[in-house]
């Protein structure tokens, strides 16, 4: 063990890691796969082969979709109806396994396990680490849906319910609320909390625990792949292990390349909104190399000086905007809708939770199911980025900080901004938001509110921002993966992903359809990896089982 | 003239690093200074170490063996980086402040194209540094 007693630490606070950790037994060594070498004055060190392998595939998937668009949008259209309508009865009962699995950490003594050794101390403050996580986790779904989700619910369940052959066409969840306004809006908060609350935070926190417990506390390399070494064993660094690093190096880029490009989509919709400036492709390629060239220059900053400013300023930005809607919004409304809306969610838990049996099969297939086979498919990049920054939290810290803490601001943003925009409609009788398309509809409801072009502006800022902080929070995990778990390779290496994502979601955005049918095909890999989730809550629990024997 | 001399090490490329050790013990001996060798690693295991304790007790021995075989008085510091890639060079600026160093001897590349844009850690430090530097040309 090292002889540097809590004495050695420096003046400049520089922690001295200590204390008890169960290492796992291995000969692998971090890097020993890696090809390290120059092209010209560029240094590069990556993981042979996941780095070839994924580069390459992604631009014969990028080459396919844009050679054969019909052929493609058909073929990845068909793979996603397959997978999220006839396997929602296993992503439901998945995530559910997910939520009481991370509750259970809460309540045992699994939960006092430190990650980083008993004597580790936190890298980033509460608030560095919080803002981190959550503009890498969420971000855009926030503007896109914070409006448009509740408004959509309460919509279909006004409508109530129509039946065919049978089978139930309308979209509104559960059985609907007819006519009934106030019913339709607590069933409609309730659908809405409950594809941003409990279920997408404990999807992320299983991924970023298995990988925090493995690289801290086990000592092996942060990538994917290490998650399973309880289950495959020294396989892992065998194909088994560059299969799955690459299913997740290609989920984060194509997730990431997706969003980007339906992120350009609205705000763009916003400045034509705003300033009148033409909706188009041009505009849309200016956007995204904008974004791009931001996130460039926060990766080459480095992940304190640059991830982190932007996921602060991200959090004060979107933390003012809410004040503000709450404030000069209906605020006792909003305030009461926030308590009604937490109850209704824990009445409907249940119902909505329900894997089997259901009637609601478009809303629970096509909302449900959807919104877990995407938190999943994301879950690989998410999960990773929480793991780098959440050395020295306890298990117990962790959960409540990744859980908990994270669906109480998504009830609260969700209640404010849909709050507001049902009682415009409810007690006001303006449906501008209502009637808008999806990407314009927080533009119309902050229309009718004060200083809405300022606020309509700073909305359209942390939609640019919040796509900034998960384009330089991807980048930084892909170029982890592809260089075999080491985070000290060269810097032009992450510069390339940063660019190579953006590059990717201009020609998407340019090739008809080629954005849908590619993301259509990002869902599909929610699949196998919900499977991996699964194997990964066993793989925690051992971990877990392994660290607290050494403590008795 | 020198009383503390940090040589900041790459454990990994130890032996790229022979020219720089040598002159440092040289400067060390002719003036009774101590030298300090700085080594930056991660939290997250890599190819050295699997853990920053692991880490540091491998560099102790690194200073140790080289007391021993240059006939100096040797001591380690090891840093801990979020990010070393990027942030690597203001850290160890920070570090040979605190440390009280006031000479810093260090192997550096010959600078090439990409020292325009990002240039090495040696010339940061020769450029930001209170300490005195010496830069070893491989």
């Amino acid at each position: 063990m090292a002889d540097q007693s809590p004495q050695d630490q420096t003046p400049e606070g520089i922690p001295s890691p200590e204390g008890v950790v169960n290492l796992i037994d291995t000969d692998y060594e971090v890097g020993q796969d890696n090809v390290e070498g120059n092209i010209g004055p560029f240094g590069f060190d990556i993981h042979n082969p996941v780095f070839l392998i994924s580069g390459l595939s992604i631009v014969a998937f990028v080459f396919y979709a844009l050679a054969l668009p019909e052929q493609a949008d058909s073929a990845f259209s068909w793979l996603f109806a397959k997978v999220t309508k006839g396997f929602d009865w296993f992503f439901l009962g998945s995530a559910n396994i997910f939520v009481l699995f991370c509750l259970l950490l809460i309540v045992t003594p699994w939960g006092n396990v430190r990650l980083g050794g008993s004597e580790a101390t936190p890298d980033y403050s509460y608030i560095g680490w919080f803002a981190m996580l959550f503009a890498a986790g969420m971000g855009i779904g926030l503007m896109f849906y914070g409006v448009a989700e509740p408004m959509s619910h309460f919509s279909s369940s006004m409508g109530g319910t129509t039946v065919e052959n049978g089978i139930r066409t309308d979209w509104a969840p559960l059985g609907a609320a007819a006519g009934d306004e106030a019913e339709a809006v607590r069933l409609g908060m309730a659908a809405t909390i409950f594809h941003w609350g409990l279920h997408p935070w404990a999807i992320y926190a299983v991924v970023a625990l298995a990988l925090a417990l493995f690289s801290y506390n086990k000592g092996l390399p942060l990538t994917i792949r290490s998650a399973f070494h309880p289950i495959f064993g020294d396989a892992v660094w065998g194909w088994v292990g560059h299969i799955i690093d690459t299913l997740a190096v290609f989920a984060t880029l194509f997730g990431l390349a997706t969003s980007l490009g339906f992120g350009a989509t609205q705000a763009n919709a916003g400045l034509n909104e705003l300033f009148g400036i033409p909706v188009g492709s041009v505009t849309q390629v200016v956007l995204i190399s904008i974004i791009t060239a931001i996130a460039l220059i926060s990766v080459l900053r480095g992940l304190d000086g640059g991830v982190k400013v932007l996921s602060e300023i991200n959090m004060g930005l979107a933390l003012v905007l809410l004040l503000f809607v709450l404030l000069v919004g209906p605020t006792v409304y909003l305030l009461k809708l926030f308590g009604s809306s937490l109850v209704a969610y824990l009445e409907y838990l249940p119902a909505l939770s329900n894997p089997v049996g259901r009637e609601d099969v478009n809303f629970s297939q096509g909302w449900t199911s959807f919104y877990w086979a995407w938190w999943i498919s994301w879950s690989p990049f998410v999960g990773m980025f929480i793991a780098r920054v959440s050395r020295g939290r306890t298990v117990r810290e962790f959960v409540v900080c990744v859980l908990l803490i994270p669906s109480m601001v998504c009830v609260l943003w969700m209640s404010v901004f849909g709050g507001t925009a049902l009682h415009q409609v409810v007690a006001e009788g303006y449906t501008a938001a209502q009637d808008a398309a999806l990407e314009l509809k927080l533009f119309k409801m902050l229309d009718v509110l004060p200083l809405a072009a300022i606020t309509s502006l700073v909305g359209i800022v942390l939609v640019v921002v919040f796509f900034v902080t998960s384009s330089d929070s991807g980048s930084l995990v892909i170029d982890t993966i592809t260089a075999g778990g080491k985070i000290d390779a060269p810097v032009p290496q992450r510069a390339f992903w940063c660019v190579f994502e953006g590059a990717v979601a201009i020609v998407l955005l340019l090739s008809a359809g080629g954005l849908q049918s590619l993301q259509s095909m990002v869902i599909s890999t929610g699949l196998p990896f919900t499977l991996v989730l699964l194997l990964m809550c066993f793989a925690i629990a051992r971990g877990l089982i392994s660290e607290r024997r050494l403590h008795r | 003239m020198f009383k503390k001399i940090v040589v900041p090490i790459d454990l990994a490329h130890v032996e790229r690093l022979q020219k720089a050790l040598h002159v440092a013990a040289g400067l060390a001996r002719e003036h009774g200074a101590g030298i300090c060798y700085v080594g930056v690693t991660t939290a997250t295991p890599g190819p050295i170490a699997r853990t920053p304790e692991d880490f540091a007790a491998k560099l102790e021995a690194f200073a140790k063996a080289q007391g021993l075989e240059q006939g100096v008085k040797t001591e380690a510091h090891m840093l801990v980086s979020h990010d070393p890639s990027v942030q690597m060079d203001r850290e160890l600026e920070a570090a040979v402040t605190a440390l009280g160093a006031d000479l810093v001897v260090m192997a550096s590349h010959v600078p090439n194209v990409t020292d325009y844009v990002w240039s090495g850690h040696g010339a940061h430090l020769a450029a930001h540094s209170a300490a005195s530097v010496m830069l070893i040309r491989a």
